[in-house]
């Protein structure tokens, strides 16, 4: 069983315990331990099941690379799925449960895929989603439904606050191991501005843990006086509990800070994502052990051999009373030498290769423990928990020699370096032979804006594996990182002494001989449950590449990202291929290095802050009058006031109909209001828009279109020339920065020799529209300028003052009423607004929203961008022609309605439609049925619905479409199914529904 | 997240100030030209793997557009110059040379 020994444990205080919930059961554990060690020391050695055959699974790592150990932690809104066991720093309540198994950890109905796991071979769901079609949907799916996926998703909205910081620096750092740490110390004497990274609570890493001296002193005394010398050093910032999380373009990075994970803290932030850029970043990520893919590798009790030994020397708990240790490296000697001294049982040490007179196997020998060379375990007894290993020669086939009876089985296949962060930018690695590993190639390293070399890699993860050679390595390293930056070194490189180790002997398969049913029990990927078989059979069906064996096995992309697995599947791929392991390659690593949450990266984006809105000058005019509001770009814009418990649609009608018959008044401050002036100016509108503006009488308005250099409309709006070198153009309101946008790009890139200025001054004016008969009466009454037909016209503007407020008044309509835009300046948009409603009550002047604003500009058959146009539509397509000049040679996108697309007659053309049942209303994008079927065996279409609306002024269902040959089809009748299996018929009619004669607005 | 120097303002503009805009140096085609030289205009782009020309705005800047050369592969920015010229200066061209001595030109 594992337990918690009498002695030891550097991480945690025995005085201080720790009381945890792991499935609903009370545990205890002590200050400083992870919930891995407290599980452990509690015989929880079961904590999961795996993703594919829901078999028994332990812990099985101590850091990152955990692929087993995951857990739903919390409870309620703050439960959190797939949480790694071995970084989760256990805190007092901490609760915890098991993922993926029914109905309990112990008993799992579907573990019953365990024993089909000869018909769920790599690629099952590629290959049944394929034939026969029925049995994916009535069979497979299901089944599969039921089983798949890991933890649970929380469903209540995150209740814990985030947040986010930046950072710039010379150097930073990732990894506050002793490489790390000796980089640091030299950078911040050099006088650079550094960061260090340190994803777990503590300094130093693991050399603690293996022991050894640097300058003489014992490591962790040399941790803690670097660490005082960095904390002296005003340019260096610390931090523990930061993962660097991915490193991205020209230095650009991103730390995870966990602040409060390991002691709850309600309402001050939970996770802190920082965001760097850094001149120069060194890489101290150390290395992660590799497993042995021998036949039953995957029960609970096989663990990493320096996982186990960290269990040990750290939180002082064993994962078992007996354990044998498998290695085909030297190192692996150092757990047995941990456990005995430990005053465990080490029965034997197996190692692979064919002699081990190494140093550490000496000294394994000298204690009294029995080492065996060119052994193999060839079969792992027990169900839930090891109970023994049968022990065969590696060179053999799988024939048992002996059995031992242990608890534990502590492996070692070699070390792998930490990689990711080299490759993240593109850094290339380069294969060591001799060590069995991938490291970086100094020669292809990632580069920043300027061509040169960005990152440097020092220590274990550059793969300098003995604690001699990583702190020359991180000298070394350091000393490179400091010549980019025009600094010198003062440091001399520290010396680290531990006892040499000889070569490891790659071991890929154990034993060496295995047939395929001992490899169909040789797992690499724990958690996706992929075996050594199912990699050999993608080599066989022909997948070469090692990316595609990933996906085709889903080897390596469980939520670890394969740390364990990629280089043992990888081998084992090389091995079935036939070709070097450099040759086959290996996979991209991308960020984030170990999943982070989306609360941090969303930060303080969430809620009423998750993005700026704009608000008019008469914003809180319209709640305080219970505006119902609406989108539109950033605004916030009234889409109907509803008044003593209307609906929506009874506002918009009574709006509409207060409108037509009286006055109605619109907050149109949102329209885009760009200036354009200059000598050039009435040339540069001639391009821009589709009709002629330079000829545009002063004190007078156009309505123009704006198409993009590929013919198709953009924006619509009425431009007024304000005097000889002066226009200013109205832009839609979610189209002001993007037109100005445009007109900047075509003025700077193309004609910056026109000398012509934009600004963009939409918030420097509110504007009122004041809409209905009773509108000029309203006008009048506010006083100050005479608006008659005969003083300002249709299509006019002029300045005055307006109720003593300074104002320009345009003369246009959107709606088919007599109507006036009123431009006042913003700050004093709602002193104008209300001086309009107290002057207007007599007229019952009514506010309206944008919804009545649409119902009235499509009775009068006027378009709306976004609606009657998506990006296709070209204004012709529109009944626009009117407005296209064919005087002008040029204009952005005349070209392109030269094309042979854009000019062919069977064009879907504007029309009118009103349903043969008036009170029906037409769904929008609804699509008009054309007889027979397309290519695809679809039925054809010939026309849609662009508009459509419950007409209250006509008291019927009214819209717009794009109909093919739609204006000479007046009076058909055209079927449109809808999507609840209905069809409705409706007629071509004339878009103009209302006032065709325009009488209305020429008072 | 590319750090680019605006020419005009002066500022190292990390990503987030600025606004792609495609490919730099099209010569514009209007009425009159052929369907095969509009066509080019409008669609047709260099896609290189290695140096490239590019368009930027300082949009949440000063709002100038400006000219990148940039390689696809490592991101290294060769330079950066004013919108207002149909070919990349000669000061850029070097350059680039200098450290793509293979490089063949623009296509
Ligand atoms: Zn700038």
């Amino acid at each position: 069983m594992s337990t918690r020994l009498a002695r030891g444990g550097r991480r945690i205080d025995r005085s201080k315990r720790v009381e945890f919930t792991f499935n609903g059961k009370r545990l205890t554990g002590y200050q400083g331990d992870t919930l891995a060690s407290a599980l452990l020391a509690n015989d929880q050695m079961l904590v999961g099941r795996s993703f594919k055959y829901h078999r028994p699974r332990g812990v099985v790592a101590s850091g990152p690379e955990e692929p087993n150990a995951l857990v739903a932690l919390g409870d309620g809104a703050r439960m959190e799925p797939n949480q790694r066991v071995t970084t989760t720093e256990l805190f007092d309540g901490l609760s915890a449960r098991s993922q993926n198994h029914w109905p309990s950890l112990e008993f799992d109905i579907g573990g019953l895929n365990n024993h089909v796991a000869r018909f769920l071979p790599a690629g099952f769901y590629y290959k049944t989603f394929i034939h026969p079609r029925p049995f994916w949907k009535h069979v497979f799916e299901p089944v599969i439904r039921q089983s798949a996926g890991l933890g649970p998703a929380p469903k209540d909205r995150d209740p814990d606050v985030y947040e986010q910081v930046y950072a710039f620096a010379d150097l930073v750092v990732i990894g506050g191991g002793v490489a790390g740490l000796h980089a640091a110390r030299v950078a911040g004497a050099a006088g650079l501005r550094v960061l260090v990274l340190e994803q777990t609570a503590h300094w130093g890493g693991r050399s603690p843990v293996d022991g050894g001296t640097i300058d003489g002193q014992p490591v962790q005394d040399w941790i803690d006086a670097t660490l005082q010398a960095l904390d002296g050093m005003e340019n260096v910032t610390l931090r523990t509990r930061c993962m660097a999380a991915g490193i991205y373009d020209h230095g650009y990075m991103i730390g995870y800070e966990r602040l409060t994970d390991h002691a709850p803290a309600p309402g001050m932030p939970r996770h802190r994502l920082w965001k760097i850029r850094a001149a120069q970043v060194l890489s101290a990520t150390g290395a992660i052990e590799r497993g042995l893919s021998f036949p039953g590798n995957d029960l609970p009790g096989v663990m990493l051999a320096g996982a186990l030994r960290d269990y040990v020397v750290e939180y002082g708990v064993s994962a078992g009373d007996r354990t044998v240790v498998v290695t085909n490296n030297d190192d692996g000697y150092r757990t047995a030498l941990a456990l005995k001294e430990a005053g465990l049982v080490v029965p034997a040490v197996l190692d692979a290769r064919p002699e081990a007179t190494g140093a550490l196997p000496e000294a394994a020998r000298a204690q009294g423990i029995r080492v065996e060379t060119g052994r193999a375990i060839v079969k792992v007894m027990g169900g839930k928990r090891v109970t023994g290993v049968g022990v065969g020669l590696q060179a053999g086939e799988g024939s048992i020699l002996e059995e031992i009876a242990c608890d534990a089985v502590a492996m070692s296949g070699g070390w792998s370096p930490v990689v990711h962060f080299w490759s993240h930018t593109g850094g290339k690695l380069v294969w060591d032979e001799a060590q069995a590993l991938f490291r970086p190639d100094p020669a292809r390293a990632p580069v920043g804006a300027d061509g040169l070399p960005n990152q440097a890699v020092g220590g274990a993860a550059n793969g300098a594996l003995t604690l001699g050679a990583v702190m020359a390595d991180s000298h070394d390293a350091i000393s490179e990182v400091l010549r980019r930056l025009g600094k010198t070194v003062s440091d001399p490189a520290p010396a680290g002494d531990a006892p040499a180790e000889a070569p490891l002997h790659p071991v890929w398969v154990m034993p060496q001989g295995a047939g395929h049913k001992l490899k169909s029990k040789m797992w690499l990927d724990y958690q996706n449950d992929v075996k050594v078989s199912d990699v050999q059979l993608a080599a066989r069906e022909g997948y070469e590449s090692v990316e595609h064996t990933k996906r085709y096995t889903t080897l390596g992309m469980a939520t670890d990202q394969g740390k364990l697995s990629n280089i043992n599947g990888l081998a084992v791929l090389s091995d079935a291929l036939g070709a070097p392991i450099p040759q086959v390659g290996t996979t991209t690593f991308r960020p984030p290095f170990t999943p982070i949450s989306m609360g941090a990266i969303a930060g303080e984006a969430r809620g009423d802050i998750f993005q700026p809105l704009r608000r008019t000058p008469m914003h809180a005019w319209h709640e305080a009058h219970g505006a119902y509001f609406e989108p539109v770009g950033h605004w916030r814009r009234p889409y109907c006031y509803p008044q003593g418990g209307e609906s929506h649609a009874q506002a918009v009608h009574r709006e509409v109909t207060a409108t037509r018959t009286s006055l109605g008044l619109l907050d149109a401050s949102t329209l885009g209001k760009i200036v354009v002036k200059g000598p050039d100016a009435g040339r540069f509108l001639d391009m821009l828009y589709t009709n002629m503006m330079s000829t545009l009488p002063v004190g007078r308005c156009r309505y123009g279109l704006m198409c993009s250099e590929n013919g198709f409309l953009m924006d619509d709006g009425v431009v007024a020339r304000i005097d000889e070198d002066t226009w200013l153009c109205h832009t839609t309101t979610g189209g002001a920065d993007r037109i100005h946008a445009h007109m900047e790009d075509w003025l700077q890139c193309e004609w910056w020799d026109w000398k012509v200025y934009t600004a963009n001054l939409t918030e420097h004016y509110a504007q009122v529209a004041i809409v209905g008969p009773n509108a000029r009466k309203l006008i009048e009454k506010l006083g100050g300028m005479d608006v008659s037909k005969e003083a300002l016209g249709f299509m006019d503007w002029a300045d005055g003052t307006l109720a003593g407020i300074p104002a320009r008044v345009f003369r246009i309509s959107f709606s088919g009423e007599l109507s006036y835009e009123v431009a006042v300046p913003a700050s004093r948009g709602l002193e104008f607004w209300e001086a309009c409603h107290a002057a207007g009550a007599e007229f019952g002047a009514t506010a309206y929203g944008t919804e009545a604003l649409h119902v009235m500009r499509a009775e009068k058959g006027f378009i709306m961008i976004g609606d009657e146009t998506d990006g296709t539509v070209i204004p012709q397509d529109l009944g626009l022609g009117w407005a296209i000049s064919k005087k002008k040679a040029d204009y952005l996108g005349k070209r392109a309605q030269e094309r042979v697309h854009m000019t062919d007659p069977t064009r879907w053309q504007l029309v009118g439609l009103e349903t043969l049942d008036p009170n029906e209303r037409l769904p929008d994008g609804a699509y008009a049925r054309a007889s027979g079927t397309n290519a695809n065996g679809q039925g054809n279409t010939q026309g849609r619905v662009t508009s459509s609306y419950m007409s209250p002024t006509l008291g019927r269902a009214i819209a717009m479409g794009l109909v093919l040959n739609g204006p000479s089809r007046m009076g058909e009748v055209l079927e449109f199914p809808t999507v609840d299996g209905r069809v409705l018929s409706a007629r071509i009619v004339d878009p103009v529904f209302y006032d065709k004669a325009g009488e209305k607005q020429n008072v | 997240m590319l750090i680019l120097t605006c020419p005009y303002c002066g500022l190292a503009a990390d990503e987030t100030e600025l606004s792609p805009g495609g490919e730099a140096h099209l010569k514009r085609f209007g009425p009159g030209s052929s369907d095969d030289a509009f066509t080019g205009y409008l669609f047709h782009r260099e896609n290189p793997r290695g140096v490239h020309f590019e368009r930027w705005r300082h949009s949440n800047g000063c709002g100038k557009w400006f000219l990148a050369a940039r390689c696809t592969v490592t991101l290294e920015v060769f330079g950066t110059y004013p919108a207002q010229t149909t070919e990349p200066p000669a000061a850029i061209l070097d350059a680039i040379r200098a450290k793509r001595p293979d490089w063949e030109g623009r296509a």
